[in-house]
């Protein structure tokens, strides 16, 4: 069995489930009673705050815990767009975002907001120029992924964000949930102001996830309520969870550090060797993550390649898996040139630090052997 | 010294079969249920399964439950969804003054953004009346939103009735039933609710997850953009392990509500049997006919509530001033304020008992004992 759609989710960390037991089993105080229970729990909470803060360097104010990617990037979406309406009505972000983001933007562009999608090059990369041409004094906000999911182009966020400096009205969010503990990136000299991140793509659990936002920012909360994450997020927190994802974030940036090479020489590897079978053509970027090798098999239904595949044991997926089941062209690979065909033909690998060059080349094998399968069926 | 845990309204410890079936779960069962893989469908199936369990818990179709990330989310994304989504038939919502934060707050919020907000009064035992509830309906109201029973006093509401009145009206009904579900029968389809909110962690099940039954039919606006899941009604990648753990806890606390119920009226009056022993002043707040049997706010003349809490938690007992989340900040009840005005005593005398899984006859005989020792150490 050869798991390689970490970008869909990823195997939480046996660590990590032994720290959820025991903190859901232990330590199951509501943090905001204030007997015992309740001290016990804040106390976990704090510390897995200055924890995650002290990982992403940041300070432990500006970190509110959600309940995962989706809801971060709703959150600061929305927050901004209602908080700042006065100031204007304009958002700019790519045409390679997220669903998380992108369809945030389509249903404020129905409340009366104008959204600027920003095109992308072959490479998946916006042009500093077109975001500086975008810019008007209504702009509010700006949101640009890191690490793409589909496939795996990094934005020039550094760039992006010393532009953006110079317009001290203009915020910057970045869904950095792809990358992560995979892609190092300094919120502070890129000037983020958000940044979204979600604890099941780092082998941390489902359902918890957590926003940076600079210290003094005031955006409305997306949950009204008990008052909880200094009012930005009402809920009872899932503790186990957010100690869990601290513990995630951990490992999984110690792994980045050690093995982040290796994944490298893995996807470097899958990208030549893929690239010599007859139809398939890549789609990953030159600059790109360590873990997201996207190719097409043109000609080829993309789904039926998937289980194909499936048979022999190699999980991967068709685009990101939220869109997997529209049987819908690729936006990303549309928005990047590469032309329909292409885009309707593509497949993603999506790599964790467990897995091994041996797996890889097996992996190969195993799509060379089910384009061969389908060949008589599929060729037009 | 023995501890006593008696503040289960606030939140509950996980059941030890519920961890083992998430434990299980999040080793065996990591895939996203988006995928079309294997490991997709086995998660997507488990979440299907739960579906299926918690919708016929309260006799509702597989397709009317969302899952979300708790009982907040829950009511934000009842009271916010059906507004938007109805005001073209008006612009009026019903609700009461003792409601949970997470709708009171989000009434507010509502109020800023062009609603007109009800807020009906209870009367001394924390019930409102069906007649100010009809009285109050306008031909413009979209929504009444009335909680099946209180977190502080445990006050339970003319649920039935209410539905009955609403039956022919415009105006859809939500219930947050986040502490009454699991110990009362609910039926939403005889009691002609049309929303209706519920916490996992209140039910010995893990935080972070919750759901909202939403009627077929009722117009409501998403909540959270992004990929198709829930219907597209609440994006995000399903926490798939907690709503694994929430189908054991729904499975256990249903399959002997009943007696659970009745033993939790011994428990109360023997609580209550037990103070009186005690030769202490007190008054027990709430409604004695229609009450949840494990929550019992009493109030202490002479005593002053946060001395008293910490008296408690020095003797072992972890109890509360009401919700938790207002327990936090120890701002006085807006629900004792609506009952008994708001500079009545009972404001600053309460304190919340509420039991739960565990808690024995034993329990709650020590746990009088200890209460009269700190109300004589207190008032003398
Ligand atoms: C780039 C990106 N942003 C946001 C999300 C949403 O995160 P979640 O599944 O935690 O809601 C995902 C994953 O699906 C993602 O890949
Ligand atoms: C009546 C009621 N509604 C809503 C909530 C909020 O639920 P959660 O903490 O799961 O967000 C609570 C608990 O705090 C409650 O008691």
């Amino acid at each position: 069995m050869i798991y390689f759609d970490n970008s869909a989710t990823t195997k939480p960390y046996p660590e990590v489930l032994d720290t959820f037991v025991k903190v859901a089993g232990q330590f199951f105080g509501n943090p905001s009673s204030i007997h015992h229970l309740g001290l016990q729990a804040e106390k976990l909470l704090s510390q897995a705050r200055e924890q995650v803060a002290s990982l992403l360097k940041v300070d432990p104010e500006e970190i509110i815990f959600t309940s995962g990617g989706t809801e971060g990037n709703n959150f600061v979406l929305k927050g901004v767009a209602q908080s700042y309406k006065n100031r204007g009505k304009h958002i700019i972000t790519t045409s390679i975002e997220h669903p998380s983001v992108q369809n945030v933007c389509e249903q404020l562009k129905a409340e009366g907001y104008t959204i600027t999608y920003l095109p992308v090059d072959k490479n998946g990369q916006i042009r500093l120029s077109d975001l500086q041409n975008a810019l008007t004094n209504e702009t509010i906000l700006v949101s640009i992924m890191h690490v793409n999911n589909e496939v795996g182009a990094i934005q020039p966020i550094k760039e992006i964000g010393q532009l953006l400096a110079k317009f001290p009205k203009v915020f910057f969010h970045v869904d950095y949930v792809q990358g992560a503990a995979k892609v190092p990136l300094d919120f502070h000299s890129c000037f983020i102001d958000f940044a979204t991140i979600s604890s099941h793509k780092f082998h941390g659990l489902k359902g918890t996830g957590a926003i940076y936002k600079r210290k003094g920012i005031k955006i409305n909360p997306l949950l009204a309520g008990g008052g909880q994450e200094a009012d930005f997020r009402s809920g009872t927190e899932n503790i186990a969870g957010i100690v869990a994802m601290a513990k995630a974030l951990r490992l999984a940036m110690a792994e980045s550090e050690s093995k982040q090479n290796e994944l490298f020489a893995i996807r470097d590897y899958l990208i030549s060797e893929l690239d010599k079978i007859e139809d398939v053509s890549i789609n990953t970027p030159k600059i790109a993550a360590p873990h997201i090798v996207n190719f097409s098999v043109e000609g080829y239904k993309a789904e039926v390649l998937v289980h194909e595949i499936e048979k022999n044991q190699l999980y991967l997926s068709t685009t990101s898996a939220c869109s997997s089941k529209i049987d819908e062209p690729s936006q990303t690979i549309l928005a990047m040139g590469l032309g329909e065909s292409r885009a309707s033909s593509s497949l993603r690998i999506s790599l964790s630090y467990s897995n091994t060059m041996e797996e890889a080349k097996k992996a190969v094998q195993i799509i060379q052997q089910a384009i061969e399968n389908l060949k008589p069926v599929m060729r037009r | 010294m023995n501890k006593f845990y008696a503040d289960y309204a606030a939140t509950s410890p996980i059941h030890p079969d519920v961890v083992e079936e998430m434990t299980e779960v999040m080793h065996r069962i990591y895939g996203n249920p988006s995928s079309i893989h294997a490991y997709g469908r086995e998660a997507r199936k488990i979440v299907d399964d739960a579906r299926t369990v918690i919708a016929k818990s309260i006799n509702a179709n597989f397709n009317e439950i969302i899952f979300t990330s708790g009982g907040t989310e829950s009511d934000n994304m009842a009271l916010i969804g059906t507004a938007f989504a109805n005001k073209d038939k008006g612009k009026h919502i019903i609700t009461t003054a003792v409601e949970h934060h997470a709708v009171l707050h989000t009434c507010e919020f509502l109020e800023q953004n062009g609603f007109e907000v009800t807020y009906l009064p209870v009367d001394e035992t924390g019930r409102v009346s069906v007649e100010d509830v009809k009285k109050a309906l306008r031909d413009d109201t979209i929504l009444v939103s009335i909680m099946f029973a209180n977190n502080e006093v445990g006050t339970i509401q003319p649920i039935t009735e209410i539905g009955q009145l609403l039956k022919d009206h415009q105006a859809y009904f939500h219930t947050d039933a986040v502490q009454a579900y699991g110990l009362l029968p609910i039926d939403v389809k005889e009691m002609n609710i049309d929303l209706l909110s519920v916490s996992a962690h209140k039910i010995n099940g893990p935080k972070g997850i919750g759901f909202l039954y939403e009627k077929a039919g009722v117009r409501l606006q998403p909540y959270s953009f992004g990929g198709e899941q829930e219907r597209k009604r609440r994006a995000g990648t399903e926490n798939v392990p907690a709503i694994a753990g929430f189908k054991k806890a729904v499975e256990i606390i249903m399959a002997d509500r009943q007696k659970k119920y009745d033993f939790y009226v011994q428990l109360r009056e023997k609580f209550i049997e037990g103070l009186n022993e005690e030769a202490i002043n007190f008054k027990v707040n709430g409604s004695e006919n229609y009450c949840l049997p494990h929550i019992v706010n009493i109030s202490f003349p002479g005593t002053e509530v946060e001395a008293f809490l910490v008296n408690l938690d020095l003797e072992g007992v972890s109890a509360s001033s009401g919700s938790a989340c207002t327990a936090g900040s120890l701002e006085p009840s807006h629900v004792l304020s609506a009952m008994f005005g708001a500079e009545s005593d009972e404001l600053f005398n309460s304190i919340r008992f509420s039991f739960g899984l565990g808690t024995t006859m034993e329990d709650v005989e020590e746990i009088a004992k200890i209460t009269a020792k700190v109300v004589k150490r207190l008032t003398n």
